[in-house]
């Protein structure tokens, strides 16, 4: 009975979310919000201001270093974490 | 998993194999500067080059050539490679990952500081990646006894 219960709703939920594609930029739309924020000034000066050509490079570990260097301790912590479930224990 | 397949095919082609993917680990973590790769994906590779030696022979394989203990040691020596890096920049009294303000102390502009920079950066998250991703495998394999699993463990 609950199942049959949920299946309007997912329709209903799922229905809204397919409508809601219909707003989305189209793709590679170059005026698409989030290509208008700080996209232009990281393909425009990457190569000035760090000497680097790949700007996925550039962003990572210049621009957003501060997030990289948290993503490589999380993997550090998941190692860690890792041992100490399965080796902690004896 | 620590028992010896013995298997001739497989041992003689993972050994063929894995000096070239050592290689293309690197070539993969020195081209993260112009073409898709860095630190994260060569750091997978060169883990999944000791991970097919663990599986083609067996988890002492691994142990012979890279001792467990200095593995444990790298997860925290790629870290503080990439923290390092982002103090030296204190130095030369810049910002926290600042490597800009690296030429200071250097005999380069800071637009080469800063490639030099990203380049440490992206060793120390490759040597991290490794490190972590092996010791993960080791870890599940033998359920965390490491490389004194007895030689029956499959």
């Amino acid at each position: 009975m609950n199942k049959l219960a949920a299946l309007p709703a997912t329709l209903v939920a799922g229905g809204f979310l397919f409508y809601s594609t219909a707003f989305f930029p189209s793709w590679g739309d170059p005026d698409q919000p989030a290509g208008r924020h700080v996209s232009p000034r990281y393909i425009e000066k990457t190569l000035a201001e760090t000497g680097v050509p790949n700007a996925v490079t550039s962003v990572l570990a210049d621009y957003r270093g501060y997030d990289t260097m948290f993503e490589t301790s999380v993997i550090f912590t998941a190692g860690i974490a890792v041992m100490m479930l399965l080796r902690g224990s004896r | 998993m620590t028992k010896d397949l013995d298997n001739v095919v497989i041992k003689t082609v993972s050994r063929i194999l894995v000096p070239f993917m050592q290689v293309f680990s690197l070539y993969v973590f020195a081209h993260g500067h112009g073409s898709p790769g860095g630190g994260f994906q060569g750091g997978c590779i060169m883990a999944a080059s000791f991970i097919l030696l663990g599986v083609a022979f067996n988890l002492r394989e691994i142990g012979k050539r890279f001792r467990e203990r200095n593995n444990a040691l790298m997860c925290v020596l790629g870290v503080f490679i990439y923290t390092g890096t982002g103090c030296l920049a204190f130095l030369s009294s810049g910002n926290f990952l600042d490597y800009g303000t690296l030429s200071d102390l250097l005999p380069i502009d800071s637009i080469k500081a800063r490639y030099y920079g990203m380049a440490l950066i992206e060793l120390g998250v490759q040597i991290t990646v490794m490190a972590v991703m092996l010791s993960i495998f080791v870890d599940l394999v033998t359920a965390g006894r490491g490389e004194d699993a007895p030689e029956d463990t499959e």
